[in-house]
């Protein structure tokens, strides 16, 4: 594909889907959806991103374990014990 | 930055509703705008305007409020536009009535026919979304490469791979339907 190639899918680009207005603004006031959207779900927003971090280290730390646990098997009881 | 701002800035962090409405305000239009410019539609840009709000919120604590919040807008509304495309993939592309209905500031050329051009939209809306973003910003939208760039959290160096990825896959969707630049 050459430069004249790209710039004539550019210009074809630019007439099928021409700029969106500047001046274009929402139908209606949005504040109140926001509102809403806040009520409804404050909880799970501010819980559900540290559950997420918080399982990926336990399933980490578990994996770690398993690792070591299967390198080492003598270990195991040891571990067994201060359990 | 006049110093009221900053002070809005500095309440939003701290959780203040009132700081926040303040800067939904002063921010809406812009932000709608924004994401009118990736979806193209201006219902669904309604909806994710809100969802970009609240995602703002849930991150209220993560803002720097030295830093310049419109950017920060930007770049949350452009990871909330790039959700629905993606979830929206399976659908149809775009039709003759999300081509017409849309706010434009500039008539199509009467040279090119109506068919071409509703080919050619329908092929940009089977691009992969990461492309599509960034040629709708950088090419139909005619924003600069480094705002664009801002919002998608990528370089000015990725932006133009992109735009180039998406022309030339355009091309051959094209070329494929018959239809020779």
């Amino acid at each position: 594909m050459n430069a004249h190639d790209e710039d004539r899918i550019k210009q074809l680009l630019q007439q099928s889907l021409p700029p969106v207005d500047p001046a274009a603004e929402p139908s209606r006031d949005l504040w109140p959806a926001v509102l809403r959207r806040l009520d409804a779900e404050p909880a799970r927003s501010a819980t559900a991103p540290g559950l997420l971090r918080q399982n990926w280290f336990d399933w980490a730390l578990l994996a770690g374990l398993v690792v070591f646990a299967t390198s080492f098997p003598a270990t195991i009881p040891v571990f067994l014990y201060y359990l | 930055m006049p110093e009221r701002s900053d002070n809005v800035l500095d309440r939003f962090r701290q959780g203040d509703l009132d700081a926040f409405e303040s800067l939904f305000r002063e921010h809406q239009r812009s932000v709608y705008g924004w994401i009118l410019r990736i979806v193209r539609d201006p219902a669904a840009a309604e909806d994710l305007t809100v969802e970009t709000f609240w995602r703002i919120h849930r991150a209220h604590d993560r803002f720097e409020s030295a830093r310049p919040f419109e950017p920060w807008a930007r770049r949350i509304a452009t990871r909330a536009a790039l959700d629905w495309l993606r979830a929206r993939r399976t659908e149809s592309g775009l039709t003759d009535q999300d081509v017409a209905d849309l706010p434009s500031n500039s008539a199509p050329d009467p040279g090119i026919a109506a068919e071409i051009r509703l080919k050619t939209a329908r092929a940009f809306g089977r691009l992969p979304p990461g492309l599509r973003v960034a040629a709708m910003l950088a090419v139909v939208e005619e924003q600069p490469h480094k705002e664009v760039a801002a919002a998608l959290g990528i370089s000015v160096g990725a932006v133009k791979l992109r735009v180039f990825r998406a022309i030339r896959l355009l091309r051959k969707d094209l070329l494929e339907q018959g239809i020779t630049p």
